[in-house]
């Protein structure tokens, strides 16, 4: 940064400000996509756990492992194949969910007590039943927790995709430290963590208002 | 099939093995980095998380810490701490990439010490006492080689982030196999960015495999047998 420069002048703020809200929102949209294509799939690896349990040795291991694969570095892997795509972007952030999604899915319908789900079953409640109405709702308080550290992992994420030209805050980022220009670095750097903090505040909510039940035990 | 050849035909050549931007050099100082950050989050970290645990205070620090360190995006903190470095003369490189790592190395090893001290079963601390241990010698013999695993696992974790995420530094023109990667992409050269992407992965899968020994390793032998079937599982850590 040059000498004397204020970290932020608000002049090519005010002035760039539907560049920034473009960033912010293919941010959110990258997030999105990551978060909801992750769910769709850990939702079905977890009813394939469900149904055989042995499976979730294997399905944790292959997730952790993608997992264990720095951000870039996947990015990278990717990119001789799928180019600096959107899909290069994508195919790592929902790599990234599966391994939380699925342990926390899996977590919330075993979370739920033996004898509550043999009631449901000696009341005459088919397999689809059981899942739909005792297991997946008493499960929402450890799915939903899952998917807010999946969300915020994956906010964090997408500003990296920024390096790949997939744009979103670490677009933002990268323009400033090319251009040697702290404007730009310093929004990108404090919004994307905003907005981790604000999506993570608006998830604790969700899971309050949808399982009001929870409250009476959380400290 | 002729990206594969490429890779091996990139890895074949002397001169991608010798000199400042070769594999070896590479190597080395993406570990001198991590491992100077990984020893400086622990020294930060560590003893505030025992003594906290021991004394079971702070405990809503260490549990929030962990929440906000997998709440900052890596490559923010990185930028953030280019004009902080930067207004401070110390260049660009490693002390932005030393500034930034150590942040996100700290949340880990302080929740799991806290965490891993504060879950020793207090029946066995307050036999200690009556024993008539002091509480230093209550710390050393008998919390910490319980804590241990649980400690190392920490630890673990805060190593792994900091190896995936001193590759970012090459962002901000420092050295480690991150460089490959950013100048692979800004080449186009595809055969570097794979390889140099590989070798981190390798790194940090390396990285992650040791310390897991290491935890099993550190289970105290009074407690191998109750721990034998609790399984080590991949905790989430800041990325």
């Amino acid at each position: 940064m040059r000498p004397g420069e204020p970290l932020i002048l608000w002049d090519w703020t005010f002035s760039h400000l539907p560049d920034i809200a473009r960033r912010v929102e293919e941010h959110l949209v990258l997030t999105g996509i990551a978060i909801g294509l992750g769910f769709v799939i850990a939702f079905v690896l977890s009813l394939a756990i469900r149904q055989s349990p042995f499976l979730y040795a294997p399905v944790t291991w292959v997730t952790g492992v993608m997992y264990s694969i720095p951000s870039l570095a996947l990015f990278s892997l990717l990119i001789p194949f799928t180019g600096l795509s959107i899909t290069t972007a994508e195919i790592g952030l929902v790599s990234y969910t599966l391994l939380i999604l699925v342990r926390n899915i899996v977590g919330g319908i075993r979370s739920v007590p033996p004898e509550v789900r043999e009631s449901a079953i000696g009341m005459g409640y088919s397999q689809w039943q059981l899942l739909w109405r005792i297991e997946l709702p008493l499960g929402l308080a450890v799915i939903i927790a899952g998917v807010r550290v999946a969300v915020v992992t994956t906010i964090g994420l997408v500003t990296v995709t920024g390096v790949i030209g997939q744009g979103g805050l670490g677009a933002l980022i990268i323009q400033g430290i090319n251009q040697f220009f702290a404007t730009p670095l310093v929004i990108g750097a404090v919004l994307s963590i905003v907005l981790a903090i604000v999506l993570d505040g608006a998830l604790v909510f969700i899971q309050r208002r949808v399982t009001p039940w929870t409250r009476a035990t959380q400290s | 099939m002729d990206f594969v050849l490429a890779v091996i035909a990139w890895l074949a050549a002397p001169e991608h093995w010798t000199g400042s931007d070769g594999i070896p050099n590479r190597v080395a100082e993406h570990l001198l980095i991590s491992g100077l950050t990984a020893i400086a989050a622990v020294l930060l970290a560590l003893p505030i998380g025992v003594l906290f645990g021991h004394s079971g205070k702070g405990g809503f620090i260490a549990i929030n810490v962990a929440n906000l360190g997998r709440a900052m995006p890596s490559l923010a903190l990185l930028a953030l701490m280019l004009p902080i470095a930067l207004s401070l003369k110390l260049g660009l490189g490693f002390w932005p990439t030393f500034f930034a790592l150590v942040p996100l190395g700290i949340p880990p090893v302080l929740t799991n010490s806290y965490v891993a001290v504060r879950e020793v079963d207090r029946d066995v601390v307050e036999a200690a006492r009556g024993m008539g241990l002091r509480e230093g010698q209550v710390l050393r013999q008998v919390e910490l080689p319980i804590a241990a695993p649980l400690i190392i696992a920490g630890v673990r974790n805060s190593a792994v982030a900091i190896v995936a995420t001193a590759t970012l530094g090459a962002l901000v023109a420092g050295g480690g196999l991150g460089r490959y990667i950013v100048d692979g992409l800004a080449r186009q050269e595809y055969p570097r960015l794979f390889v140099g992407a590989l070798l981190v992965a390798v790194l940090s899968i390396i990285v992650e495999v040791a310390f897991s020994v290491f935890e099993r390793l550190a289970v105290s032998s009074g407690l191998r047998l109750a721990t034998a079937a609790t399984d080590v599982h991949i905790q989430e850590r800041p990325r």
